[in-house]
């Protein structure tokens, strides 16, 4: 069985420098009970850092179905569209 | 430096912006298509199934040309229990042949093309460009920001075809309350390569013919939402979504989904020896009727997923994106005939999705997937059901037929009375017919 890190390897990107996801307020992550981010996600973006008591976001991996967007308990998330040519390229679809 | 201006400007090369812009082309109207991709298709996925009659009401014979998998002759339905499926189907070997029924795509291959015949007909298509922001003169849609160095465009009409994460389309004030989870389905999908002779073996199809499986009930894990797996030429396409709300509440991953899916051990020998080449997730809109946007504004159309145009129950999306694409075209060159792109001229659109198939069927099924979500047990209860009725139904055990169908109503009503069986079965009748 693969991976999902084995899967997203296989697909096709062009990675910004910069995310094109962002956390709105910190704060709300931290009182936020069930995290939906941290499973909704089909690439695994999310993650909680407990030490730092952050959300980090691997975003390169980002299928961009907009599935974090909706599902985020506090709307919390600010999506935005990478920039034009950068993100997921599907070979297939 | 002048901004340049178009006479309408098509937001996303999908389907639905791609039929709009090849028509208003044809229509020898100067058509800009805007695409975020690196190339039309790049962010797209369908599991997929184009139909034939939508797509030929765009370009017809478009089966000779299109870079299609195969034609469908065959297509079934699994209902899943853990180590067991109830099978029902329908094969036509006629679909076999042209003018066929349906075909399995892979849609980073068919937008290209697609978007390709939109160019030569005359649209300038421009990709690795976002929309970012319409432009308005006072109420009135005018153009549209991309991400580019001295990006304002100008047209007398603007077709927002962005897809299901509309977000262009709810910040033009469309969809008033926002979209929730109970509206969305996240779907996950794998592309699976298998030699053809392999594939026409497994699925007992002769060279370039192809069939389809759907699947509930232990797919989604009950949750309310389907499996699917479809042939492609040389290889396999198989994912499963589920109502975003189900996804959330039951602490799901999707890629744990399609994983136990392919752990099935009933789907398991057809994708053996295959190797995954890629791995995609998407959004389905299923909000059905109630979660459709406003359709127009003066100088504005919405089409495809970015309108909710799905019907979640028959897999139905390209179709609609397709068709409301056609309906938006039309609208444009009617108003262009006037001059006048204000909101009362462009709700033209709107009278012909309601002439159409389109919102006859979504409003058809208006309470259907409300009713799904609050009525789960249809997708795990009844599946297992099915499967238990079948296997009883099967097992030559030396108990006499009348004792064995006695004991299969005893397994069911155990599980459901009687009463609430006739109920569900009434209000499910209810809700599709
Ligand atoms: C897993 C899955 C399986 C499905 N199976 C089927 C099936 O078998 N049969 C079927 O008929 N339907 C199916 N559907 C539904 C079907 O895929 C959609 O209904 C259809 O793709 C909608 O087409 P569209 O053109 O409206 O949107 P899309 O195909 O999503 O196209 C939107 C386009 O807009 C671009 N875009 C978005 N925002 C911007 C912006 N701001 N600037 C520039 N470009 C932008 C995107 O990059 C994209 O190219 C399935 C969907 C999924 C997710
Ligand atoms: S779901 Fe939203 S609010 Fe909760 S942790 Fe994730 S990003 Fe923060
Ligand atoms: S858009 Fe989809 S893939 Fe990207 S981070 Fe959000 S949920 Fe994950």
């Amino acid at each position: 069985m693969k991976s999902l890190e084995d899967k997203l390897f296989l697909n096709r990107y062009q990675a910004d420098k910069h995310s094109h996801l962002k956390i709105k307020d910190r704060e709300v992550c931290k009182y936020c009970e069930t995290r939906p981010c941290t499973y909704i996600c089909p690439a695994k973006v999310y993650a909680w850092n407990d030490k730092d008591e952050i959300i980090e976001t691997a975003y390169e991996g980002c299928v961009e179905c907009g599935t974090c967007r909706y599902g985020c308990a506090h709307d919390n998330i600010d999506w935005r569209n990478p920039r034009g040519g950068f993100g997921i390229a599907y070979k297939y679809g | 430096m002048a901004v340049e201006k178009f006479d309408c400007i098509v937001v996303g090369a999908g389907v639905a912006g791609t039929a709009t812009a090849y028509l208003l082309a044809k229509a020898g109207i100067n058509t800009l298509l805007i695409e975020r991709g690196d190339y039309p298709g790049s962010k797209n996925v369908m599991g997929g199934v184009l139909y034939r009659h939508p797509t030929e009401e765009i370009i017809p014979g478009f089966w000779r040309e299109a870079p299609l998998e195969r034609p469908v002759v065959e297509q079934r339905l699994w209902i899943l229990d853990q180590d067991s499926a109830v099978t029902l189907g329908y094969k036509g070997k006629h679909f076999g042949r042209e003018p066929y029924n349906n075909f399995t795509v892979l849609r980073a291959k068919f937008d290209r093309w697609f978007a390709k015949q939109a160019v030569e007909a005359g649209a300038l298509l421009i990709t690795e460009t976002v929309v970012e922001d319409l432009l308005y003169e006072g109420n009135k849609v005018v153009g549209v920001r991309t991400g580019r160095a001295d990006g304002d465009v100008r047209a007398d009409v603007v077709v927002l075809a962005e897809g299901v994460n509309s977000m262009l389309t709810q910040k033009a004030g469309l969809q008033h309350d926002g979209l929730n989870t109970a509206q969305l389905a996240v779907a996950v999908k794998e592309v699976i390569a298998l030699p053809k002779e392999k594939i026409e073996d497994r699925f007992n199809l002769e060279p370039n013919e192809g069939a389809t499986i759907e699947l509930v009930g232990e797919s989604t894990q009950g949750m309310v939402g389907t499996g699917f797996i479809y042939t492609n030429k040389d290889s396999i396409s198989i994912g499963c979504g589920a109502l975003l709300s189900q996804v959330v509440r039951n602490r799901w991953n999707p890629n744990e989904l399609l994983e136990r899916l392919k752990n099935h051990p009933v789907v398991k020998p057809l994708l053996e020896g295959g190797e995954t080449k890629e791995y995609a997730g998407h959004l389905i809109p299923e909000g059905g009727y109630n979660a459709i946007p406003k359709l127009y504004r003066d100088g504005l159309l919405v089409v495809g997923d970015a309108a909710m145009l799905v019907n979640g129950i028959h897999r139905e999306g390209s179709n609609m994106a397709m068709m409301s694409g056609k309906y938006a075209a039309e609208t444009v060159i009617h108003a262009r005939e006037r001059g006048d792109f204000s909101s009362a001229t462009l709700s033209l659109y709107e009278k012909k999705l309601k002439d159409s198939f389109i919102l006859k069927d979504l409003q058809k099924y208006q309470n259907a997937s409300a009713f799904f979500e609050t009525n789960d047990h249809l997708f795990t209860l009844y599946p297992k059901l099915a499967n238990f009725v079948a296997r009883e139904f099967t097992t030559v055990d030396n108990v006499p037929k009348k004792e064995k169908q006695r004991k299969i109503m005893e397994g069911v009503t155990a599980k459901r009375s009687k009463f609430q069986l006739a109920k569900d079965f009434y209000r499910l009748w209810r809700v599709m017919g």
